[in-house]
């Protein structure tokens, strides 16, 4: 990877050393014309995306895109192909302990004996080396400053009740809040969310969902957060990330999500529709490859992704969410 | 045993009798070191649920005891060779360093289908040996040597001290890989790191309770600590605490009794189970914290 111009880090550098209003307009994310080559295939190029503080940005776009890989890219995990990458105004993969990752995942095992507020711990000082001594809990300055902060932490994300029993027992909604924590518990300036509303039911989706818009807001972190219905969280969404085969673009909601927005970006016609109460819907759009075995990639119904582009969407019947979340929903009612 | 062993009325005199032989001795110091090392060792393979690998390793000391003994050397090195040597085999091959993967169990199977396809030829090639057999597979106490106690004492230091540097970020990525990964720590090299240390910890049990019965020891303890409690600190302690008792009252049931020690550490550590089991169900209801626990009691 490129290395950044010089003009670039001294003036990064300069608003790290001011804490003036440059500081403000910092940008923690930025890509210019960056792309992604996974096994050969760019899945991405020409991408442009900045983040500034405390924004809430989704990433959008259609199974197998490369959502993820933007988030690995980010990491530092996987080199971008070409172009240029800044994260907090470095390299990918120098941020360290100022990121906050939540993968996207499965739930822990249910036979997982270890408790909520261990896995919060992992968080914090899970990297050091050598193994924490219980005693020195009670007499260490730096112990109980740990031990308030996980406090603080879980208090923050509404965790307190279930901290203490086993994360294996915990629901996927209660799972999802302690990773969150987890990921906060450093005072990242950027957490890097990977699907986090995925396998949620409806109302855990939108509980999680306010949680983190919440975040954003109350603890000055900024959010890149992968998803693939945009519904849940487009009330406090700032900016949306629209990926193509191809390219991107990046607006306000309001700008990206438009009929004529996504069918220049996917070159075919698209439709955007919105729902009575203000959920859109995205009809037509293409069905993207998904060579890689994403997990969704199987599911039938599901084939346009980005925000419920598939058919049944265009007759009513699912508002931006895939089939299978309809079904359970449904059943609940 | 012989027949003046057998248990009189007054337990004391009986274990200060049994103390004043020095094999008894040395057994109940290799007892004590191995208990302490497998229960350590096995709470974080009974976390990373790699049981099955623990139990392959195992079984490659089964060849490399018979194959040692047919060279002429002490059955140590045999176990050290084989059970280290099997470890790094899995470890090497299995790709995910997050541990108990699917492609690493099949990768297991086939290793210890052949460790035991060793251990039979060298059985067979060394004709006279049969009758240390039941030994290597289910265990013994008798002859253990002050050399091997102190040798004993020297592999355990080295491994306690490993898990000691590496045991926070070792936990991490048992529990997160992704995120300890995304954090810096070293999640395949932990995940080799650690079946090494298994693999020297499994040679040392199986020295005391045969190539078959190291769960014994390996796993029970640490299983029945995870269902007693979730804190991380005090499951440790627990799983130390349980073995090391399971192991002197077996070294002492052995003693006064004509069964093999195998099966006296395995039957307590199984007891110890059963009751850590009835106690998760008797608390499930409320939870396992001080006051829940006197409430399922009903004690107040």
């Amino acid at each position: 990877m490129k290395d950044a111009p010089g003009k670039d880090s001294v003036r990064k550098n300069g608003a790290i050393a001011d804490t003036g209003e440059e500081h403000l307009h910092e940008n923690l994310v930025e890509l210019r014309q960056a792309a992604a080559v996974v096994s050969g295939r760019t899945l991405w190029g020409g991408v442009d995306v900045a983040v500034a503080c405390g924004e809430f940005v989704a990433v959008l776009g259609p199974n197998g895109v490369g959502k993820s890989t933007l988030i690995k890219v980010l990491l530092g995990v996987l080199p971008a192909a070409s172009g240029e990458v800044r994260v907090l105004g470095r390299r990918p993969g120098t941020a360290g302990g100022e990121i906050g990752y939540l993968p996207q995942r499965r739930n822990f095992d249910a036979a997982l004996r270890i408790r909520g507020t261990d896995v919060v711990r992992l968080g914090l000082d899970g990297d050091r080396w050598g193994i924490p001594l219980p005693a020195a809990g009670r007499f260490s300055t730096r112990q109980r400053a740990a031990e308030a902060r996980i406090h603080e932490v879980i208090e923050l994300v509404g965790a307190t009740a279930y901290a203490h029993r086993p994360i294996g027992g915990c629901s996927g909604g209660e799972q999802q809040r302690l990773l969150i924590a987890q990921a906060l518990v450093r005072r990242p300036r950027l957490l890097l969310l990977d699907e986090p509303l995925d396998s949620l039911d409806l109302p855990n989706q939108a509980a999680v969902a306010a949680l983190i818009g919440r975040i954003s807001r109350s603890q000055d972190v900024a959010v890149v957060m992968v998803a693939h219905d945009v519904n849940p969280i487009l009330p406090y969404l700032d900016r949306v990330v629209y990926l193509a085969e191809g390219g991107a673009a990046a607006g306000t909601p309001a700008e990206v999500i438009t009929t004529e927005t996504l069918t220049r970006l996917f070159g075919t016609p698209v439709e955007v529709l919105q729902a009575s109460d203000g959920r859109l819907v995205v009809v037509g759009g293409p069905e993207a490859p998904a060579p890689h075995g994403d997990r969704h990639a199987g599911a039938v119904v599901r084939v346009g992704a980005g925000m419920g582009m598939n058919a049944e969407a265009g007759t009513g019947m699912g508002a931006g969410m895939d089939a299978g979340m309809d079904a359970e929903a449904g059943d609940v009612r | 045993m012989s027949a003046d062993t057998g248990l009189s009325w007054n337990l004391v005199s009986d274990v200060q009798q049994m103390w004043q032989l020095d094999s008894m001795v040395n057994a109940y110091r290799a007892g004590t070191i191995v208990a302490v090392l497998a229960a350590v060792v096995g709470w974080f393979m009974v976390l990373r649920r790699q049981a099955f690998a623990g139990h392959t390793v195992a079984l490659a000391g089964f060849p490399g005891a018979a194959a040692a003994v047919y060279l002429g050397l002490s059955a140590s090195w045999g176990y050290f060779g084989f059970c280290v040597g099997a470890a790094a085999v899995i470890a090497a091959l299995a790709r995910d360093g997050a541990g108990g993967g699917a492609e690493e169990s099949a990768l297991t199977g086939v290793v210890q289908a052949f460790t035991l396809a060793c251990g039979m030829l060298f059985v067979s090639l060394y004709k006279g040996f049969l009758n240390g057999t039941d030994s290597l597979l289910f265990g013994s106490f008798l002859g253990v040597t002050p050399g091997q106690v102190a040798v004993l004492a020297g592999v355990a230091a080295a491994v306690l001290a490993a898990i000691a540097l590496i045991g926070r970020p070792l936990v991490f990525a048992s529990v997160d890989p992704a995120v300890a990964a995304a954090r810096g720590v070293p999640v395949r090299l932990l995940g080799v790191a650690f079946l090494v240390l298994l693999g020297a910890a499994t040679a040392e049990v199986s020295q005391i309770t045969g190539s078959l019965l190291v769960f014994a020891l390996l796993v029970m303890p640490a299983a029945t600590a995870q269902r007693l409690t979730v804190r991380p600190a005090l499951g440790l302690g627990l799983a130390v605490a349980i073995a090391a008792l399971v192991t002197w009252f077996g070294l002492g049931a052995a003693y006064f009794s004509p069964y093999p020690i195998g099966f006296w550490i395995t039957t307590f550590a199984f007891g110890c189970y059963v009751l850590a089991q009835l106690f998760g169900f008797a608390t499930r209801r409320h939870g396992t914290g001080r006051r829940h626990v006197a409430r399922a009691l009903g004690v107040s």
